[in-house]
Formats: C-alpha cells, structure tokens, sequence
C-alpha cells in the first residue's frame, strides 16, 4: 500500500493547487465587475481593472515656477523654491529633466545642466532650482517625474447610479420596482402550491399518479410558448400590461417548481404524526396549518430563495407582462440592457449597474446558501 | 394614486393575495364540511365520505387553475397560433409559417447554434461541476470553494453578461487594453509560448477529448455485440444515438484540429471577440458554463458523497490508483445523477434568451432560437413564425418531458 499513501501527499498538492486555481478563475470576472464600479471613468478607460489593486507608475511633468515672478537673488546666482506638488504629494520613484532620459536621478539628488545650472528635487517634491541670471529666466524648468500612485477607489459612481443620476443612469426607481415584481411574486405561489402539494401529497383520490406526472410535465414547459397566448389573455381580459400580469405570470410559471418540491419535501415527513393528529380529531385544514406548514419550512424557504432568484433576475417575464410604452415600470435587468445599448462604452456606470442588481442576490445566495442546495437536490428530477 | 406607488401597491398584493388565498381554502373547507354535506343527521357518514372525495380538489384548485391556463393552455393555443396569420385576421394558413420559417438562413443559423450550444454547454458544465465536485470532496476548505464556484447562480444572465463583456472588451491598438482577454491575446507574439498555449495545449486537450469519445463509442458498440446484452429496442436505439453522436464530434474535432494547425492567428492585435464569427457562439457559451457549473457541482457533490465507501475501499485494495477509482468505481454508481444534471442544464439552454440578447443580440451569426422568437413576436410583430419557433423549442423539449415524467412514475411505483 505504500503506493497509494506515497502518491497521496503528491496528489492533494496537486489537488489544492487545482481548486485554488479554479476558484480564481470563477471568481476573476465578478471581481472584475466589483473593482470597476469603484473607479473613475478615467481611470477605467486608462488601465486594466487588475491594475487597479495595486500601486501604479505614472509618469508625469511638472514646470518649476516661473522665474521671472519668483526668483529670487543668491550672490550673483538666482534661485527658484518650491514644491512641483500642490497638496496631493506622491512617492516619487525617480525624475529627470530632459525628456531623453526622465529617470535619470532619484529623489534627494542634484541635476547638473549646462553652465551649471543646477536643480535638486526632494523625495517630497520640494526643489531649488539654481543658476545665472540668463538660465533662470523665460519658463520654468521642465520636471519629469516618476511616481507611485496608490491604489484609488471613488464611491461616485454608486452616488449616481442610486441617487444623483438622471434618466437612464439612475436605477433607484428600477430597484423598486424589481422589489415590487419579487415580493409578492414569491410569497403567493408558495400559499397556493403548499395546499397543492399537501394534497398530492397527504390525501388519497383517485388520478392522483396521473397529477404528480403532469406536474413534472409542467416543469420542463419552456415559459417561451406562453408568451402570445398569455399577453392576448391579459390584453382581452383588461389586466394589460403591468405589475398585475407579472405577478400573475410568475406566480403560475413558479408553480410546476413549487408543487413539485414542497410535495417531494412532505411526503418524506413521518405518517404517524400526520395520523395522529387526524384520529384525535383534526381536520386537513388544521393537519396543514397546524403541522405541515411549519414542519416543511426548510423546503419553503428553498423554494422561496429559487422563486426570488429566478423573478429577481428575470428579464423576458418583465419585458412581456411589465414594461409598457412610458417605461416607468422597467426592472433592473432591462435598464441594465437598455444601458448597454446606449452607454456601452461607460463601464463605470455598467459597471455600477449590474452590480447593484446583483448584490441582493448575492447576499441571499451567502446568507441562505443551506436551502438553495437543498432544493436544489429536491427539484431536479431524479 | 396606488399606482403611483408601486411599493406601496406590492405590499397591498402580498396581503390581498395571501389573505384571499388563505380564506379561501378555510371558507371553502368550512363550506363543505357544514352546508354542502355536513357531518351530521342520517347521512353523517356518507356525508364525511363524500367530503373527503371533494376535499382533495379543494386544496388543488387554484394551483391547477394557474397551472392549465398559463401553462396548458398556451401550448395548445401557440401551436393554434403558429398555423394562422395575424396580417390575414387569423385566417387558417395551414404550414405556412412553418415553411416561410424553414426557408430563413437566421433560422436555420437558430437551429445550428442551438446545437453546438446543447452539446457544449451541458457537456462542459457537467465536466467541470464533476472536476470541482471531485476535487473538493476531500479537502477541509472544500464547502468553501464550492460555494464560491456555486455564486455565478445568484447572477442574472444579464448581470453575467455585463461581466463577461468587460472581460471580451476591446480598444484600439494603441491603447491600454481593459478586457482581460485582449489583454491577454496581447501577451502572445508567435513565439514558443504561443505555440505550446494555443497549438499544443488545445491539439493535445482535443485528442483527450477524441480519445474520450472514441472510448464511449467503442464501449456501446461492445455493450451491444457482447453476448449477455440487454437487446430491447429502447436500449439499442440510445446506443445508436451515441454511436451517432460520438462519430459527428470525431469529426468536428478533426475539423478543429486542422484548423488549429492550419490557421494563420493574427498576434499582437486586439481582437472583437464577439464579432468573430464562428467563435463569438463559444465566448458566448463561457457565460452560461460559467454560471451552470455550480449548480452540476453541488448535485453531483451530494452524488459523491452518496457512494458506499465500501465500494471505492474494495477498490482501493485491489490496487486502483485515484483515476481508476474516480472513472471505474465512482462515475459508474452516479451516472444517473450525472444523466439528471445533463438533462436540467440542457432544458436552461433551450430556453436561454437573456445571454444572446444581452450581448450581441443575435448579430455576427449567434442567434439562437428563443432570441429568433423574441425577434419574430416583439420586432417583427409575426406572431405566426414566431409561434411555429416556439413549437420547435417545444419539440426540442419533448423527448426529456416524456423522459422525465417515465422517471417520475417509476421513482412512485
């Protein structure tokens, strides 16, 4: 067996080397999106978001002040003082004074040009600038500088796109209305498909096989075919389009889901409660509210995180049963492609967008994680 | 004013709609069980009885209700639909639309990127999600990775795309490239590197892959000539439809591997990935790989950590070595999972809209049937063609209905 046990210690190197890898590159794209919604339109466009993280070099010129306001007289020599820096001082990595070679000194050094005119430049941007009256005279001696900019992230673009921004860029009022969309349509399909799935579950009639069969049927009907027919219904029937039909669509479109699931999750709960409670008395209304409904709460709320998801994220339902002419009721992920059509180039507010419209997600997905994988090996056929 | 302010509105359904719901399936019970047969007088009994036969039906209603007028009902009327013509009020066209459709090259453009998607994308998620799976099984971090391989789920398809068009951004020449993959395309100049990163790792990954298939196909052949084989007609079909299957990809792949050797690549330009024709279908696919690959991983992590221990113990003893033991002893006892993951992610490609309208809409040659019906129903207002585009996406779907429901009603025997 020495075999297997040498090759182990090889393998779970390798093993942990593997994951490590695949784990960044499943994480590398949303990181991206991240980092980009904290930078400027500037710096987006200037450097790789992976750049973003760490200090940067920039190279930059300054101009000595101009002589002729501020020099001031040293023996025969004059001088110019001051800081190439206005307040915001920079690490500087190394400068020069001709454009052929602009890191040929390092902070702290002193520049010899010709006639001796001299310039020394301090590591925090402090120079003196010394020569005769001829060369301190006309412009200010050019400064090339090297230097390290620090990693800079501005919280601006969420200030636009969730407060100040206008028109398309501000998605506070698509927010709420994806709010207005997923509430309600998570809550009531459960109510409903709970009592479904109780009685496919609990009670014996007959045809019951046959209703669970078309169920599972139901659940693979692509929501495609539903479209026309649905929005001439809700057009006919004077619902139109609106909060109303979106909340109908995904409550019905939820269902095949949510019958399926909850009654897989009851028929696993232990017959003897459900039979003694009904021969002490209790009618299948008590059993379910009394019994059922808190015993199934896990794969309640599974269901409950699958619908908020899948509403949350949806864009084809909402482009159908919601958004009308005026757009007042547009959800995030149709602002989010309207603005990829118009400001496809501004990744700062793409960016930004998207972001806001994944983070609750994200933030159910983390916090409820337990349930989403429960359901999610309940509700795929086996 | 309500409408004004939809949130206010929202929370006004949750109750009315809850509320309703809730009285009534307590008003309808009480109805039953004190009016309609009450429990009492001579017929207490039967009346009970009969109660019970109703009251199954009571707790169905609404659920069924939704169930066949948003779901039943459009089936039928779409395929109703699909053979009229809005522009002749309605009027019965027969197969028309059906023809019109088949004569469009977009069509047809649909139904072959509709495809390469089914066979890429569920293949690819599956492979990876039992890469991830495997590979986290045993290490103490591993919940740790799969729930961060497991996050693109949370994603909307058009948050993911968003993301991955950043990654497939492009600048000119002469400018800092902001997309990773540009950024990385930059990197290679058609030297060494070049040549074992995009000649010898893909030429070497597609034998793998060719290998692999040929094994598969080899494997059913045998599983049908060998003497104690299960010879009924379903079985032989589906070895049939694999040895198909298997021989079409041997092909491509030679197609693929001319190609790698054949191709001039054009190094040090920054390239419009999702204008390249023919690959543009592939960037596009990374998104829905990416997102699906989570979802495989954790059903087949419950799968894996479902096999009898003594099994890959046994086989341990025996001497396997790890691959022996992953291939031979574990994939073998979760291959139905494995069938069930395959089968969920090949329904999400079907339906997929979101991703190719998000990002290139279709355009440079990557459209895709929902995207072709979106197009037909909202664009070009024919309701007919787009109809008869749904009835294919529904005929695509059938086979892992009838599937689905045969698995169903046996798991209930």
């Amino acid at each position: 067996m020495d075999r297997i046990a040498g090759q182990k210690s090889g393998l779970t190197w390798a093993v942990h080397i593997s994951v490590v890898a695949l784990v960044a590159l499943w994480l590398f794209p949303t990181v991206g999106l991240f980092v980009s919604s904290f930078r400027t339109a500037d710096q987006i466009s200037s450097s790789g978001w992976w750049g973003a993280l760490f200090a940067s070099e920039q190279n930059e010129v300054y101009r000595a002040l101009d002589p002729d306001d501020h020099r001031v007289a040293d023996g025969d020599m004059y001088v110019v003082k001051g800081n190439i820096f206005d307040g915001t001082p920079r690490a500087i990595r190394a400068w020069g004074v001709s454009s052929r070679d602009i890191s040929a000194f390092q902070p702290g050094d002193t520049a010899e040009m010709k006639g001796g005119e001299t310039l020394t430049l301090e590591a925090d941007g402090s120079y003196v600038w010394r020569g005769n009256d001829k060369q301190i005279s006309g412009r200010g001696q050019r400064i090339f500088v090297t230097s390290e900019v620090p990693p800079d992230f501005t919280l601006s673009n969420y200030e636009t796109i969730l407060f100040s921004g206008s028109g398309q860029d501000n998605m506070a009022r698509a927010f709420f209305n994806t709010l207005t969309v997923t509430i309600p349509a998570t809550i009531i399909p459960i109510v409903i498909a709970a009592f479904a799935a109780y009685a496919l579950a609990w009670m014996e009639f007959p045809g019951r096989a046959l209703l669970i069969a078309f169920v599972v049927a139901l659940l693979v009907v692509p929501l495609q075919l539903a479209l026309i027919p649905l929005l001439r219904l809700h057009l006919g029937i004077g619902i139109g389009k609106g909060y109303l039909g979106v909340w109908l669509a995904h409550t019905a479109f939820g269902m095949p889901l949510a019958v399926y699931l909850l009654r897989n999750y009851m028929v696993g709960l232990p017959r003897d409660i459900i039979e003694n409670a009904k021969v002490d008395g209790a009618t299948d209304f008590q059993i379910f509210t009394k019994i059922i409904l808190p015993l199934s709460f896990p794969a309640l709320a599974s269901f409950a995180i699958f619908q908020f998801l899948w509403t949350w994220n949806d864009l084809l339902v909402a482009k159908v049963f919601l958004i009308d002419a005026t757009g007042s009721t547009t959800v995030m992920t149709n602002q989010i492609v309207e603005l990829l059509g118009t400001r496809g180039g501004n990744w700062e507010i793409l960016a930004t967008a998207a972001f806001v419209s994944i983070a609750l997600p994200l933030v159910v997905f983390f916090t409820l994680q337990r349930y989403l994988v429960r359901g999610l090996l309940a509700g795929s056929v086996k | 004013m309500l409408a004004d302010n939809p949130a206010l509105m929202g929370l006004l359904t949750i109750v009315i709609g809850v509320g309703a719901c809730l009285g009534y399936f307590y008003f309808s019970n009480v109805i039953l069980d004190t009016f309609i047969f009450p429990a009492k007088g001579k017929n207490a009994g039967k009346n009970i009885n009969r109660a019970n036969m109703v009251r199954p039906w009571l707790f169905l209603f609404p659920a069924l209700f939704g169930l066949t007028l948003y779901l039943v009902y459009p089936v039928f009327e779409t395929l109703r639909l699909s053979l009229t013509d809005r522009s002749q009020d309605g009027a019965f066209v027969g197969l028309a639309n059906y023809s019109q459709m088949m004569s469009e090259a977009k069509f047809w453009e649909a139904v072959r990127n509709n495809l390469l998607w089914l066979i890429v994308v569920p293949a690819a998620s599956t492979a990876f999600g039992l890469l991830v799976a495997q590979l986290t099984d045993r290490i103490k971090w591993g919940n740790i990775a799969k729930s961060l391989i497991f996050m693109p789920m949370a994603i909307s398809f058009v948050g993911a795309s968003v993301i991955f068009k950043l990654i497939y951004d492009t600048r000119p020449v002469d400018q800092a490239q902001i997309g990773v993959l540009n950024a990385v395309w930059l990197q290679f100049d058609g030297g060494g590197g070049s040549f074992i990163f995009l000649k010898l790792l893909p030429t070497v990954l597609l034998l793998a892959f060719m290998a692999a298939v040929a094994y598969v196909i080899w494997s059913s052949i045998q599983a049908v000539t060998s003497s104690r084989a299960d010879r009924s007609f379903w079985t032989l079909f589906l070895r049939l439809v694999v040895v198909i299957g298997g021989l079409w990809l041997l092909w491509v792949s030679v197609g693929g591997l001319t190609g790698i050797w054949g191709v001039e690549l054009p190094y040090g330009k920054p390239q419009t990935w999702l204008t390249l024709t023919g690959w543009n279908n592939f960037f596009l696919m990374v998104v829905l790989i990416w997102i699906q690959t989570g979802f495989a991983m954790v059903i087949l992590s419950a799968a894996l950590r479902g096999i009898p221990e003594e099994t890959v113990e046994a086989a341990i003893i025996d001497g396997a070595n790890p691959f022996q033991v992953f291939f031979k002893i574990k994939v073998p006892q979760i291959m139905g999972t494995i069938v069930v993951v395959w089968t969920t992610i090949t329904l999400t490609v079907l339906k997929v809209f979101d991703i190719v309208f998000a990002m290139t809409n279709g355009q440079w040659e990557t459209q895709v049937l929902a995207n072709y019906m979106y197009d037909k129903l909202f664009r070009a207002n024919d309701w007919g063609v787009g109809s008869a585009s749904a009835i294919i996406i529904m005929l695509m779907v059938t086979p892992i209905l009838v599937w689905n429901v045969y698995n169903a009603r046996k798991e209930m025997r």
